[in-house]
């Protein structure tokens, strides 16, 4: 059999959602292993992973939570980093947990707060901004498939919520 | 009990200084949001959705910011300035800004200008009076 991916990037940074109250709050887990090709050179003999792909894995949370919570209606994407601080490094053989809220959220925008755990130790507290853009840029044309929802983030919801971004708006 | 317009600047001042990363005294009454504080426009998102947190009130964003939906508007924006229409539906929409000197002059790139610390105390002034 041969499965066409279509789409589908190798860019995810959160392994499964384990909990996902549908526009409030989720929660995401990342397993953290030395098989990440960047961590050799992040760094040679010290392995860290770096918080920009933190906050990018807090940004996929949270964006997944905003979109989903307007029905995958507009294309989310990242426009501000409020605040990041990081209180520990994350290395091979962590398990994180990202935990991520909607603060408010409108036709155009969402702002969001979150922290990321490992055990009971804070990593990190992240606060971001996401624009919808298609509610924005007046009269700039977007391509009519949902380029930022994929299948990839689709599998994730699976069990969780109903409600799916598909690949091609219904007309 | 009504707020007195030195503590509503207080807040808002609060809001831009968190919003925009600034130190307290660079955000001034006749500071615009553009030009002096750096704001682009997401930054207006952030913004509006403090100043709903810090006072309590919806503020719909083209109330506060109408100024993008209607640029690429031919019967509000003509030739790099606004026409008449657009002038005139401008200060309909946007009471708690001051238009006077801009009026000379309506060149659509000087619109940014128009954003100052102190329309914005304006705003929530009037919103809160009609609460």
């Amino acid at each position: 059999m041969v499965f066409f991916l279509g789409h589908d990037m190798r860019w995810i940074w959160i392994d499964k959602f384990i909990e996902f109250n549908s526009g409030r709050s989720a929660v995401s887990l990342k397993n953290v292993t030395l098989a990440e090709e960047h961590l050799h050179d992040h760094f040679p003999s010290f392995p860290v992973m770096p918080e920009c792909l933190m906050i990018e894995a807090m940004a996929q949370t949270a964006g997944i939570l905003v979109g989903e919570a307007r029905d995958f209606q507009e294309k989310v994407i990242l426009a501000k980093i409020k605040n990041a601080r990081f209180f520990d490094y994350v290395v091979p053989g962590d398990t994180i947990i990202l935990h991520a809220e909607i603060e408010s959220i409108s036709a155009e925008a969402a702002s969001t707060t979150g922290k990321i755990m490992r055990g009971d130790d804070r990593i990190a507290e992240i606060s971001l901004m996401f624009s919808h853009i298609d509610n924005n840029l007046a009269g700039k044309q977007f391509p009519e498939e949902n380029f930022v929802f994929t299948d990839t983030f689709n599998s994730l919801i699976d069990g969780f919520v109903t409600k799916k971004a598909s690949a091609e708006q219904a007309p | 009990m009504a707020m007195s317009r030195d503590e509503i600047f207080a807040e808002v001042q609060e809001v831009l200084v968190d919003a925009l990363g600034l130190d307290d005294d660079e955000v001034t009454e006749d500071a615009t949001l553009m030009g002096d504080l750096g704001a682009e426009s997401i930054d207006f998102l952030d913004i509006v959705f403090r100043l709903e947190k810090s006072f309590g009130i919806k503020v719909p964003r083209e109330e506060l910011f109408p100024a993008e939906s209607m640029m690429n508007n031919p019967e509000y924006v003509s030739g790099g300035k606004l026409t008449v229409k657009g002038l005139a539906e401008f200060k309909a929409r946007m009471p708690h800004t001051d238009f006077s000197t801009f009026e000379a002059n309506p060149d659509i790139n000087k619109l940014p200008d128009l954003f100052t610390v102190d329309s914005i105390v304006n705003f929530i002034e009037q919103k809160l009076a009609a609460a």
